[in-house]
Formats: C-alpha cells, sequence, structure tokens
C-alpha cells in the first residue's frame, strides 16, 4: 500500500490568520508571515490593482507615452500624522490620498501612482487599521490613482497615536502648463475655490467637545479635476496653492514672500460658513489660519478671472469659488486685509499650532 | 479680558446639582453653567465666557442701540438733502 | 452670530466714526482698559477710522500681560513637579517666566494641559483622582465667577486632589493707579464691558468724580467701540466727567450680583503686584481663608522664588500706556512673538502682540488706510 501525497501547501492561506490577533503586534510590521498576513488580508483588498498585486520590492510604471508627448514628471510626497483618525467628513485615510493628490494638482499635475507607508503602533485594533486602510482605498479609486507601492513597520506601544502614514505621488504637468511665482503679476486676482476653515474646525471641534447643529465637515476632497477645467478655461493661471497647515494666511503669505508683491484681501468676501466663523469665534481662532483640504488659492490674470470662476462654479469642488483680493505693487511681502468696517490691517502667517484664547 | 460670546438657551438641565445649558453660538452648541443666572430661561440670549453664563442679553436694549446706530447722520443726511447737496437733484429750498 | 454681527456694519461704523470727527475739536486721550478691546480695535482697525484728535492708549487690560512674574515661575515649578496635571488657559502657555514657560516644561515632559474653562480641570481632577490638578486662575473680574465655582465645586464633591494657583487682578483700582502715575496722559475711560457684566457699573462713580473723568462703559465689536468713544468725546467736548452705559444690552448698574455674592465667598482682596507696573494696593483677588486648602500656593511649598526680568523689556511702560509697542527700542528685533520679552508680545491681547501682528512697526498705520476728519 503506497502512502497518500502530503496535501499541497504551496498555496495554503490560512482561512484565519488574523483571528488570532484583534490587535497590530509588532510581528506585523517584521517582515515575515505576520506582516505578510497583514498586507494580504488588509492592504491588498482595499488598494487591489494589477501592479500592486506583484508585491515587488519595487514598482516599475511606465509613463513613456505622457512624457514623450511633451509632459513632465512631477513628484509629491507629505506624512499624516492627523488626531483623531476619523473625524467628520474624513479620516486619516482621506487626507492621505488627497493631500499628496492636490500637491501634484498645485503643479498642474494629473496624479498617477501613489506610494504608501504605514508606521502602525502596536495595539491598534485590526479593524481600526482596516477602516483606515479601507479609505485609502477608496479615496485612491476617487481620485483615479493607484497605490503602487507601500511599506508597513510596527512600533511599540505608545509611540505613535494609531498610525502614521506618508504617501508619495508622481504625476504628470501637461505639456504648456507652466505655473509659479514668476509669473504673478500686480492686478492678477486672487480666488478661493470655496469655503475656509471646515477642515481644520472639523477637527478642532472633536477636540474641544463642541456639538453642532449641522455638523462641520472636513472637506478632504481631490482637486486635479477642478484644476484641469480652470486651465482649459484659462492656460495662463498663474499660480495654485492648496492651503492646508496654517491656512489661508500661511499660503498668501508665502506667494508675498515668493513674488515679492503685495496682496490685499477683502474681508466681506471671504466666503466662510457662518457655523465656521461661530466656532472660531468661540475658540478665539481666526479663520485665515485654519486648516483646509479641500480648496484651494488661485492666482489668475484678471481678464480670465470671469471665465475661471465660470469653470469652477461648474465643477462640485469649485461651486462656491470666489475673488477675494488681488496682487499688488504695493506694501511688497506684506499681505494686508481690508476690515468689514473699511480699515486695513496686516494678515500675520501663524506662529506655530492655534491656540484657543479666553481673553 | 474677556472673549465672551452671545448664545440662545435651546434646553435646561440639571448636572449633579449645577443648572446647566446647551447654548446655540451661531450653530456651534455647547454645555454651559448657568448657575449665575438662575432666572434665565429657554429661547434667551446670553453672554458666555469660560462656558458660564454671567449676563443675560436684554434684547429691548439690543434694539434700542441699534436703532440708534441706523437713525446716526440720518438726520445730517436729511438736512443736506434740503440744501440741495444731494446728487440725484433734492429740492432746493 | 445673532447679537455680534450687527455691530461690525462697515457703514454704520463710518457713520458713528464721520460723527465723532463733527464733535471732536481738539486732541484727547482715552484709554481702553480692557486687552479684548485693544484687540479688537487693532484687529478691526477701528482706530484707522477716528479722527486724528483722538488717541486710544491701551490700558493694562491683560491679564495673561499683567500676571506677576513670580506667579509664573511658580506655576512653572508646580508643573514640573511629578504627577501634577497643570491646567491653564492656552494664552499662558508662551507666557514667559524668568528662565522658561509653560510650553517648554510641556515639552520637557510635564503634563501641562490647555483647558478652555475651569470646569475643564475639575473634570480633570475627578477623572484622576490619584493626581494633582492644579489649575492657573488668572483673570479680570470677567473670570472670577468661574474659577470661584470651580473650587466650590471641588468642595462640594470632595475633590481633594484638585487645587488653583490664583493671579486675579481688579480693574477699578488699575484705574487709579493708571489716573495717580506721573506723566499720566489720559483724560477718559472706555470701561471693560464684560468686567462689569459680573460687577455692574457700581465702582465707577466714585473714581469718576475723584479723578474728574468720563468713564464709559464699553463693548467689544467695532460699533460697540465707535460707540463708546462717541459717548467719551461728547461728554470731554462738554466737560462732563460722568459714567455712562454704552453697552447696556449686556450691562447694568448693579451687575450680576449672584456671582458677586459666590465671589466674595470664595476671594479675598489682596495686594497685587501687576507684571512691569509694580504693586497696586488691593488690586488682587486671593482665595478667602476659608478656602485656602485648595491654593496651590500653600499646597505646593515652591519656596523662593527669584524673578528675573528682561532688562530690555518695556512692557511696564507699554501697559501703563506711556509708551506704544513700536516706539519700544526691543520692539520686532529681540522681541518678537517667536521670542518674546515680555508678557504683551505673547499674550493675544497684549499690545505689542496686537502691533506687531497688524504689522505697525511705525506710526501712522499702514499705507492705504487714510480717513477725513471732517
Amino acid at each position: 500500500m503506497t502512502r497518500p501525497d502530503p496535501p499541497d501547501m504551496s498555496r495554503f492561506t490560512c482561512p484565519a490568520p488574523l483571528a488570532d490577533y484583534p490587535h497590530v503586534v509588532l510581528g506585523h510590521g517584521g517582515g515575515g508571515i505576520l506582516s505578510r498576513d497583514l498586507i494580504e488580508h488588509v492592504f491588498l483588498p482595499a488598494f487591489t490593482n494589477p501592479l500592486l498585486d506583484r508585491l515587488g520590492d519595487s514598482t516599475v510604471v511606465d509613463l513613456t507615452a505622457d512624457l514623450a508627448a511633451g509632459g513632465r514628471l512631477v513628484l509629491s510626497t507629505d506624512s499624516y500624522v492627523v488626531r483623531p483618525l476619523f473625524f467628520p467628513g474624513g479620516s486619516i485615510g482621506d487626507l492621505a490620498v488627497n493631500g499628496t493628490v492636490n500637491d501634484l494638482a498645485m503643479s498642474g499635475g494629473r496624479p498617477r501612482y501613489l506610494t504608501a507607508a504605514f508606521i502602525i503602533e502596536e495595539g491598534l485594533p485590526i479593524e481600526t487599521l482596516g477602516d483606515v486602510v479601507t479609505r485609502v482605498g477608496r479615496a485612491a479609486a476617487v481620485a483615479g490613482v493607484q497605490i503602487v507601492t507601500g511599506d508597513t513597520k510596527v512600533v511599540e506601544r505608545g509611540h505613535g497615536d494609531g498610525v502614521y502614514i506618508t504617501t508619495a505621488g508622481v504625476g504628470i504637468v501637461p505639456p504648456g502648463v507652466r505655473l509659479g511665482p514668476d509669473a504673478v503679476r500686480p492686478g492678477d486676482v486672487v480666488i478661493a475655490s470655496g469655503t475656509l476653515g471646515d477642515h481644520g474646525m472639523a477637527i478642532m471641534s472633536v477636540r474641544e467637545g463642541l456639538a453642532f447643529e449641522a455638523e462641520i465637515m472636513s472637506d478632504s476632497a481631490p482637486l486635479h479635476g477642478l484644476v484641469a477645467a480652470m486651465l482649459a478655461a484659462c492656460p495662463t493661471i498663474r499660480l495654485l496653492r492648496d492651503p492646508t497647515r496654517g491656512g489661508v494666511a500661511t499660503s498668501l503669505g508665502e506667494i508675498a514672500v515668493a513674488t515679492n508683491l503685495g496682496i490685499e484681501i477683502d474681508e466681506p468676501s471671504l466666503p466662510i460658513r457662518p457655523v465656521v466663523a461661530a466656532a472660531c469665534e468661540l475658540l478665539g481662532l481666526d479663520p485665515l489660519q485654519v486648516a483646509n483640504e479641500g480648496k484651494l488659492l488661485a492666482i489668475v490674470p484678471e481678464a480670465s478671472a470671469a471665465a475661471v470662476l465660470a469653470a469652477m462654479h461648474g465643477h462640485e469642488h469649485g461651486r462656491d469659488a470666489v475673488a477675494i483680493g488681488r496682487v499688488v505693487d504695493r506694501h511688497p511681502r506684506r499681505v494686508v486685509m481690508r476690515t468689514a468696517i473699511g480699515a486695513t490691517r496686516i494678515v500675520p502667517m501663524p506662529l506655530g499650532e492655534q491656540l484657543p484664547r479666553i481673553c | 479680558m474677556c472673549l465672551a460670546v452671545p448664545g440662545r438657551v435651546e434646553s435646561i438641565h440639571d448636572e449633579q446639582g449645577t443648572r446647566m445649558g446647551r447654548v446655540n453660538f451661531g450653530g456651534v452648541v455647547k454645555d454651559v453653567c448657568l448657575a449665575y443666572l438662575p432666572d434665565l430661561d429657554v429661547g434667551d440670549y446670553t453672554i458666555v465666557h469660560v462656558d458660564f453664563a454671567i449676563s443675560k442679553i436684554d434684547e429691548a436694549s439690543a434694539h434700542e442701540t441699534l436703532r440708534t446706530f441706523a437713525e446716526l447722520g440720518l438726520l445730517d443726511e436729511g438736512l443736506a438733502e434740503l440744501r440741495g447737496e444731494a446728487t440725484d437733484g433734492g429740492p432746493t429750498p | 452670530m445673532k447679537h455680534l454681527a450687527e455691530y461690525r456694519d462697515g457703514d454704520t461704523a463710518r457713520r458713528l466714526a464721520a460723527e465723532i470727527g463733527r464733535i471732536v475739536t481738539r486732541p484727547w486721550a482715552l484709554m481702553e482698559v480692557c486687552g479684548g478691546q485693544t484687540h479688537s480695535i487693532i484687529r478691526n482697525g477701528v482706530d484707522q477710522l477716528l479722527p486724528p484728535e483722538v488717541e486710544l492708549i491701551h490700558g493694562p487690560g491683560c491679564p495673561v500681560c499683567v500676571t506677576p512674574l513670580e506667579t509664573i515661575d511658580r506655576a512653572l515649578a508646580i508643573a514640573a513637579r511629578p504627577g501634577v496635571i497643570f491646567c491653564s488657559f492656552g494664552d499662558m502657555l508662551r507666557v514667559p517666566g524668568s528662565r522658561d514657560n509653560l510650553f517648554a516644561v510641556k515639552a520637557r515632559g510635564a503634563d501641562v494641559r490647555v483647558v478652555y474653562s475651569p470646569l475643564d480641570a475639575i473634570a480633570l481632577a475627578k477623572a484622576h483622582p490619584d493626581r494633582e490638578v492644579v489649575f492657573l486662575a488668572i483673570g479680570f473680574e470677567t473670570t472670577a465667577p468661574a474659577n470661584a465655582m470651580a473650587v466650590k465645586l471641588a468642595r462640594q464633591h470632595g475633590l481633594a486632589n484638585f487645587s488653583m494657583l490664583v493671579s486675579h487682578v481688579l480693574v477699578p483700582p488699575a484705574i487709579e493707579a493708571i489716573m495717580r502715575s506721573p506723566g499720566n496722559r489720559v483724560s477718559a475711560f472706555l470701561a471693560a464691558g464684560h468686567v462689569c457684566s459680573v460687577m455692574g457699573t457700581w465702582q465707577y462713580p466714585p473714581l469718576a468724580e475723584r479723578f474728574r473723568v468720563p468713564i464709559v462703559v464699553t463693548g467689544f465689536e467695532p460699533l460697540d467701540l465707535l460707540e463708546g468713544i462717541r459717548r467719551t468725546v461728547a461728554q470731554l467736548e462738554a466737560g462732563r466727567h460722568e459714567v455712562e452705559n454704552a453697552y447696556a444690552r449686556v450691562v447694568t448698574e448693579r451687575g450680576n450680583e449672584a456671582a458677586q455674592r459666590v465671589i466674595a465667598e470664595v476671594f479675598a482682596p489682596v495686594d497685587r503686584a501687576w507684571r512691569g507696573i509694580g504693586v497696586i494696593p488691593d488690586s488682587g483677588w486671593r482665595l478667602a481663608d476659608a478656602y485656602r486648602d485648595f491654593d496651590a500656593e500653600i499646597r505646593f511649598a515652591v519656596g523662593d522664588v527669584t524673578a528675573v526680568e528682561s532688562p530690555l523689556c518695556h512692557s511696564g511702560e507699554v501697559l501703563k500706556g506711556t509708551l506704544k509697542p513700536n516706539q519700544c527700542p526691543a520692539f520686532g528685533r529681540e522681541c518678537t512673538p517667536r521670542t518674546p520679552l515680555g508678557a504683551t508680545m505673547v499674550s493675544s491681547e497684549g499690545a505689542c502682540a496686537a502691533y506687531y501682528h497688524a504689522g505697525r512697526f511705525v506710526e501712522p498705520a499702514i499705507a492705504g488706510a487714510t480717513h477725513d476728519a471732517s
């Protein structure tokens, strides 16, 4: 009697490998079987695409056609360390995708591929990690980008706030698109794509335990579609910026310094949701210094402002776009605001973390 | 000295013996201690400082103030008009 | 927001300013006592709308700015103690002590928490019975009812692990000190609207009488400030010196009597050193004897604290109104919000910070801002 062949174990995937590990353990970052389990059962299902599924150490992507047509490569990277991980209107996962996508878009780039590196704190529930990763995958799908390579590390409990994500992105800037401070001229119009301060106040309100009649939602969104529509309406847009940390005040301040020109903005024209204004009032914060994650500032030639605004209004992420000011040759390197009562004051860049004040 | 903000009392409740209210500040709703305004009622407006209601807003007084502002300068504008200084060619005396 | 937005109307602001311009015939120097008013004036540019005859002198109305250096140093010593959860309003975090500030102490591992209200500190004390929770109770009279209630709640709920480091300051003695100060140029006061919402206006007639100064209780929004200034200038032009209430929708003559009763129960008057100014008699509140078991100064014997001020800092003169921030030699040079020498550059209500952030490096204000005196 011959003995039966041993079962073929080469393609065996334990049906419930993670059931033993409801929380992330250090081994999940060790590069061995636990890591593989995590990747196969948590990350791959969320990100799946032919390039990633090969699971090589690196991934080759082919952009020869775009480059041959005169396009240029654009790269960006960012780390996401937001706390809490989930907040009204978004999560660290959405920010991790949209933030990098938007950085590429600010150069006029169409985002193509992302990398995603996760630093996970020991003890994070697998379910939470799964939620975060699912959001990353969904955001990537909505943005039309593929996550083609990544990394996972686990750090000891107490070192990490749950999870940190770093994404890098590569995109193509179409031929003929050249954005930058050098193109900016006095007389150019400053446009904001929508309401300011939503993201920062959504986060602050969770931290400060504020409740709302109508919730303040983070505005995290991918803006490359909006940018493409704007460039189609006006190929000579001068400059784009996304006012994230530090808000509009920081972005405009940086532009003023980079262009060596002045910027004037009009307080009554600033698009701010009343409930966001009220929350800022309550916490003693300046809405111009509060972060946005789905908005952009555009500097456009005066003659094209109307066309650009019309194109923005036709796009889901630009419905509330409005001109908020202009570039001037006065007070170079400074941003000045005309206040509601017709006086003027300088808009400073915030020093650091905004602290709610009482008096 | 004092970042105090106006809000509307939406509801009142007791928290371990302390009178508290849910106050709506332009859409932001917060729990506020009402211990210092025992007569404050739902629907009233109040000034709140560091989560304590310290004064009830007198709506009549507020209207009065706004009315004086609205009238400010109207007398002068009226006189200017009478003197024919208005650009739309008001009546000349 | 209702009861806020209406008082920011640009048109009305200009008409109020024009009215002030119409009645003023000679230069007057007015002092707004409250840091919140200073902040609003600078932030909205209210002073840019005023005729040149009307000068606003910024008073010592920023409790963060006037908290004695010794108190800051004590706070730092207590915060550094293991096991302590040190709670403070956000403004206080970067105020420089002799060598340090709370932000730096926090960065080195101390448990320093920014709270929005003393109730937050009480909640922390309840949640952490094994830790000493200390609250830095600064402020003018406006904040006293809240701080007093915190102590009462601590007693009521048996929170033996709660204590307060108290440094309350009072407005009327400050007005007196300013009027008695040699070189004083102030002819009238805009009294602090929210302080008066608590304390009423009954303390001010004797001051108006003794020093022959108009005292007009004023709010914080641009229209409230302009109306307060208008009424003050009207009094000055007419040679009157009375107490007027230009914030009647919030302030009454008697104030909040329930709050005043609790304050009288929990606090007792004390001579207080005002940073940059010096000791003003009976100008502060400490915890009353019945509540001294909650006094962090007693509970944490931090010993003698030798406070050392920067010799370059002219906060005191700025607080007294004898120096404008941009007249200080260190302004914008050694002293910036990033490297503050004194509290007035740190606090969001401090005059130096207000000037710096508004870009007021030289007088007059920003190019492009004009007003017609006619």
